[in-house]
């Protein structure tokens, strides 16, 4: 368990919108489904996960996953979005303010999105990781799931 | 793992405005779009009203806050932490009359927002205190390493955490501590959580506290809360005419985001008002309870305390003297009291809007300077932008990864007015004619 205070950076970036409305459907593993190519799960978490980002994220993280200066911190190319999927969910989980990324601090507040299922918030991530100029392996809803498990909310 | 990236990119595309994601403020990452190549030069920034010109004093000091102008034409700026940066107030002056500084000190190894002159001191604050520094009839400062505390121990959790300063040249230092929070949620922007009630934040937030500009080491017992129910003030000016502190709100955010059901994000983009506040010892704006709605020209309960978007609250709470638009974030405020701009200008109020972030989706906004009339001390006419395109162009705009973005204003000895950029750290003298 790392403990990188500041470090929780990117995840913050995730979310500070709110939670999703109602849906708790969980659709099972990122995979299956839809429509998409033979590209299997990947893809297809990565379409969900846009539409995840666009209603919890996107308001604080910006369009462009920039995110705004001083306050909410980019997802562009950062170790908190490319590195640890530890580190990564359980900012999602647990929200987080304060945090410095390339020498620039971020103070904006960042609220907790434990109520996003494994699923979204693994498709979420994987949207993330393959978004902005990122490419990062996936992050999957049984991950989540274990993450999860152990986290203990500060 | 191909597929994957080439779908990443698909999306990334269809989402992001641009390939290159600048960093804010960098106003780098061109695209290969129809804008033309943008002249860097700051100096031609500007768009101003006919007969106005702008020149920089200087074009990248750093995260250049507020500013003030000692009655000799030195100008001194407050400058925020950024990588690199080592100290926090700066020291221009332009010995030669070219309109470029050539003479620059940087001293105060703390960072912040606040900066004001008077009593033969400089006055700069950090999130935290307020310093002073002697300065000399030539407006040297006298004692770069070791100023006084003249306030300490002030609230800072790293939200609205600037301490924006002004003095009132009668003795007396007004210091905004802003509220720690979006709309005193129990638990600050998160969904469901509900409104604090009574909010405790604003015992030792939300307001602007009045303390002796010449008494050191004074805290909150030694200050008195002379206006309440304010989110949070960056930008305020003690206006000479009507004797008053004037301020400008920075309104909550979020309201989609945390109630879709009541507003729409193009109406959650516009509202609540960034509102400006005539205060007098004991005026209570009415954060966290209401927010102002422009359109309605109503104070509409918060619906963390049980508002529906329509119904009215904070029957005690004071109205603004002038409602904007929401988000814009305005940062400068200042009287001008010169006689060097045309007649309308005078005792009228200058605004510096930094720009929203949290109109997104809906396109960003500011990132200008407005202008509001006054006229006997009350604001007579619609404002209107009168500086432009710090940002460089609508699509920055839009965006909101600009070049610069407007912070400090200040009134220089001939009549002309300073903008501090805290972007870059550009700061443009605006003279007219």
């Amino acid at each position: 368990m790392k403990k990188r205070n500041l470090v929780f950076t990117v995840a913050s970036s995730l979310l500070l919108a709110t939670v999703l409305m109602s849906q708790t459907k969980k659709p099972a593993a990122p995979a299956k489904t839809a429509g998409a190519t033979a590209s299997g799960g990947a893809s297809a978490s990565i379409t969900r996960g846009k539409q995840v980002y666009l209603e919890q994220c996107l308001a604080c993280h910006q369009v462009d996953g920039a995110g705004v200066q001083g306050m909410n911190p980019p997802l562009v190319k950062t170790k908190f979005v490319l590195g640890d999927k530890n580190t990564l969910v359980k900012i999602v989980l647990n929200g987080m303010q304060g945090v410095e990324v390339e020498g620039e601090e971020y103070h904006g507040v960042m609220a907790p999105h434990s109520d996003l299922t494994d699923a979204q918030i693994a498709d979420v991530l994987t949207y993330v990781r393959n978004s902005f100029g990122n490419k990062a392996k996936a992050v999957t809803a049984a991950e989540v799931k274990a993450i999860r498990a152990k986290n203990k909310p500060a | 793992m191909n597929v994957i990236a080439r779908k990443s990119l698909y999306l990334a595309a269809g989402l992001c405005f641009a390939g290159l994601v600048a960093s804010a403020g960098d106003g780098g990452g061109k695209k290969g779009k129809e804008k033309p190549a943008k002249v860097s030069d700051a100096n031609t920034q500007l768009k101003l009203p006919s007969g106005f010109s702008a020149v920089t004093l200087v074009d990248s000091i750093g995260r250049a806050r507020h500013i003030a102008v000692a009655p000799n034409g030195v100008v001194f700026i407050r400058l925020n932490r950024s990588k690199g940066a080592t100290k926090g107030v700066y020291r221009l002056e332009d010995t030669n009359g070219d309109g470029k500084a050539d003479k620059i000190t940087g001293f105060g190894s703390f960072f912040g927002t606040g900066v004001a002159i008077g009593n033969g001191y400089l006055y700069a604050s950090s999130d935290e205190e307020v310093y002073r520094f002697k300065l000399d009839k030539d407006y040297n400062v006298v004692n770069p390493d070791n100023p006084e505390k003249v306030v300490t121990g002030l609230l800072n959790r790293h939200e609205h955490e600037a301490k924006a300063i002004t003095l009132d040249g009668k003795g007396n230092l007004y210091v905004n501590i802003g509220a720690y929070s979006n709309a005193c949620q129990l638990k600050d922007r998160t969904k469901g959580s509900p409104g604090d009630m009574p909010c405790k934040i604003l015992d030792s937030a939300g307001g602007i506290w009045l303390f002796k500009a010449d008494k050191l080491n004074q805290t909150y017992g030694d200050g008195v809360r002379y206006a309440t129910g304010l989110r949070n003030v960056v930008g305020l000016d003690w206006n000479k005419q009507t004797n008053s502190l004037f301020v400008m709100q920075h309104g909550r955010d979020q309201l989609h985001d945390l109630f879709p059901d009541m507003w729409d994000t193009k109406q959650s983009a516009e509202l609540p008002a960034e509102c400006m506040y005539e205060l007098h010892q004991g005026s209570n704006c009415g954060w966290p309870y209401i927010f102002y709605d422009q359109n309605q020209h109503k104070k509409i309960l918060a619906p963390e305390y049980g508002g529906d978007g329509k119904k009215t609250g904070g029957e005690n709470a004071q109205d603004p003297v002038v409602a904007f638009p929401g988000h814009l974030a305005p940062n400068g405020l200042l009287f001008y009291t010169g006689n060097q701009f045309p007649e309308k200008y005078k005792n009228g109020a200058f605004i510096a809007f930094h720009g929203s972030w949290n109109r997104a989706p809906e396109p960003q906004a500011g990132y200008f300077i407005v202008f509001q009339p006054f006229k006997d001390g009350k604001p007579s006419g619609q404002w209107e932008v009168f500086a432009d395109n710090f940002s460089g162009g609508p699509e920055k705009t839009a965006s909101g990864r600009v070049m610069y973005r407007p912070c400090g204003l200040a009134q220089a000895p001939d009549g002309s007015i300073y903008v501090t950029d805290d972007s870059k750290g550009a700061i443009w003298k605006i003279s007219y004619k």
